[in-house]
């Protein structure tokens, strides 16, 4: 899979370092079951790159090694020069310095939005709570969510829990998001805020990859996009190529039932 | 429901159809065959003298003539606090709500009943009721220059647990409690500890280290499977082995400790089931954020695992409360002790029943009161 890579380089305008380098990453669950068979992907400094793939694919599980919330039995994880291993130093540097997003939000129910989003800030990063809620109300303005900052997660739609949940990470200061399938469990009309939320951030620089299923965000916003397949990386191309253009015979499958 | 004439209501909750007329018609019977005798051995048979000539014997016990101001000042604290708290926690105007002058009337009545026939000319038995209102309008004062006192009210009940515990306990040691005195000071000292040691067991229960998970599982599983008598005797003979000869143990204290460690394998169980109730997605989202496992069990889990067991938690509490009862029988004055020290008097001799209603009567409105605290807790 290294030949996607060199391609992709040139696509980059601005010469950026990889931040994001994960090589041969194996993972069996309990049961034996080989759910990520040797998968490679780099990852470039303000790159957005977006994962595709039909569900039992392997693609959450895949970037969820990232950030340790699952282990993986055999290759490397390389994060902004820090090795992920079983060295629990590493492991919270390096979350740290990744947010993530889940697809059921899962927001802290008994505290308020603002309390959510200084809660990290405060406990992990040892900031003063009136910077930390300085910086939280910032965010929260960002992602429009300001008048509920005083509220409670239940008393917001989901779309707005969403949108609270990114500036959770965001309130970390994080150098790369991951985005697990966000606007999966979201009613068709609180998509739209999720997904223009996600583009602003894309286009402030940030380094993102994004489980997703919304193809007009990965045509619009993505430098890369990757198909993972039970537990492989079936190809990996630019959107335009990807849509327009597939080389693989499974990747010419997947968009036709999507599409 | 409450703009239904009294009519329609019986008609339609008492009386729908034939057979629920005559379960209604059968029931009343039996209230009123069982009202009537129980209202009459009220008036004529009973003695209620046993109750009036021993109150101060049940709620002091053989606590020190010359130290007693020490209970009333005491109590006079807690009534003190009961009423600061109320003003924090009440709503604008309440006092002059209906509701809220009638509980404030039973409570008056109650007290001053009370202080009428423990000591008519003790101060503070009589001053409670004044007590009680000062420290509401205290509250409603402080509530105004400091709205953030409502946080700290659990900490300051804490805080004066302990001062007014070794306020008095200090000149007469914890062996010489009895009475209602000693039922609630066990019972509190026991709650107040079985809740960390029960919170501690649940957390090893699901520990990722082998040995503190088996630990745990095997202490939770014997110690349910087994009578809390038996482990009141067993503290009573067994701790006095363990530990070094030097070190006496008093009574009252292994029977805290029994206590403690009985209903610290309940607590965890009920914690476990709150600690299950927490989705996954929780502890992920706060260990993506980058919180170490004690930050995520401090600050994300147990905060929502146990307000989801407030219910079962004080229902233990409850019975831990109800089960001090059992402080009779390894010899020990409780309440239940001293009642049955009041019975063997001759002069008093046949009274069992007088006797055992009021300390049903007792019993009965400490736990109420538990209960309605937890859902206002629950809120």
């Amino acid at each position: 899979m290294t030949d996607y890579e060199i391609d992709t380089k040139k696509n980059k305008s601005k010469a950026s370092e990889a931040i994001i380098i994960a090589s041969n990453v194996n993972k069996w669950y309990d049961n034996n079951f080989h759910v990520l068979k040797g998968v490679d992907l780099t990852v470039y400094e303000r790159e957005v790159v977006v994962i595709m793939g039909p569900s039992g694919s392997g693609k959450s599980t895949f970037i969820r090694t990232f950030n340790a919330l699952e282990p993986y039995q055999k290759g490397s994880i390389e994060i902004d020069g820090i090795k992920l291993s079983d060295d629990l130093k590493n492991v919270d540097a390096i979350r740290r310095e990744v947010g993530m997003v889940f697809q059921q939000f899962n927001l802290f129910p008994h505290l308020t939005v603002l309390k959510n989003v200084t809660l990290a800030p405060v406990w992990v990063r040892r900031w003063k709570k009136a910077k930390a809620e300085e910086i939280a109300m910032q965010l929260l303005e960002k992602v429009g969510i300001l008048e509920q900052a005083h509220k409670y997660p239940s008393q917001l739609s989901g779309g707005q829990q969403q949108r609270v949940a990114i500036a959770r990470a965001l309130a970390m200061q994080p150098k790369i998001m991951l985005f697990d399938e966000p606007t999966s469990a979201l009613d068709p009309e609180m998509v739209r805020e999720v997904l223009d939320t996600m583009r602003t951030l894309a286009n402030s620089g940030m380094t993102m990859v994004c489980v997703t299923h919304e193809v007009g965000f990965a045509r619009e916003v993505a430098d890369r996009v990757v198909l993972m397949d039970s537990g492989t990386i079936v190809e990996i191309a630019t959107p335009e190529d990807f849509f327009n253009n597939p080389q693989e015979e499974r990747t010419r499958q997947f968009l036709s039932q999507i599409l | 429901m409450n703009k239904v004439s009294p009519w329609i209501w019986l008609k339609k909750n008492l009386f729908s159809t034939w057979y629920n007329a005559v379960l209604t018609l059968i029931s009343l019977l039996f209230i009123y065959w069982i009202g009537l005798a129980f209202i009459e051995w009220a008036l004529t048979l009973a003695q209620w003298r046993v109750i009036e000539a021993n109150l101060k014997l049940l709620f002091v016990g053989y606590y020190p003539q010359e130290l007693l101001w020490l209970t009333w000042t005491t109590l006079g604290a807690i009534v003190g606090l009961g009423g600061f708290s109320w003003g924090i926690l009440s709503s604008y105007s309440s006092l002059l709500k209906r509701k809220s002058l009638v509980i404030l009337g039973i409570i008056c009545a109650v007290f001053i009943s009370v202080a009428f026939s423990v000591d008519r000319s003790n101060y503070i038995l009589l001053s409670l009721p004044v007590i009680l209102v000062a420290g509401y309008f205290l509250g409603k004062q402080l509530k105004r220059l400091f709205p953030e006192l409502k946080s700290w009210l659990a900490l300051i009940w804490l805080l004066s647990f302990f001062v007014l515990l070794w306020f008095l306990l200090e000149p007469i040691g914890i062996d010489r409690l009895s009475g209602l005195l000693l039922t609630i000071s066990v019972a509190l000292i026991s709650i107040l500890l079985c809740f960390p040691f029960g919170v501690l067991l649940a957390l090893g229960r699901q520990s990722d280290l082998p040995a503190i998970r088996w630990l745990s599982v095997a202490y939770i599983e014997i110690i349910r499977g087994l009578p809390l008598i038996g482990i009141l005797f067993m503290t009573q003979v067994m701790l006095p082995l363990v530990l070094p000869s030097n070190l006496q143990l008093s009574q009252v204290i292994t029977a805290i400790a029994g206590f403690t460690l009985f209903t610290g394998a309940y607590v965890a169980e009920n914690v476990r089931g709150g600690l299950q109730s927490i989705p996954r997605g929780q502890t992920e989202a706060a260990k993506a954020l980058g919180l170490s496992p004690p930050f995520v069990i401090v600050l994300i889990i147990l905060p929502q695992a146990l307000r989801a067991v407030i219910p079962s938690l004080v229902g233990q509490f409850i019975s831990l409360f109800k089960d001090t009862s059992l402080m009779a029988i390894v010899g020990l004055v409780d309440l239940l002790g001293i009642s049955q020290s009041i019975l063997a008097n001759p002069k008093y001799l046949g009274r069992s029943a007088e006797l055992y209603l009021f300390l049903g009567l007792i019993y009965w409105v400490c736990c109420y009161s538990m209960s309605i605290a937890s859902r206002r807790l629950e809120k």
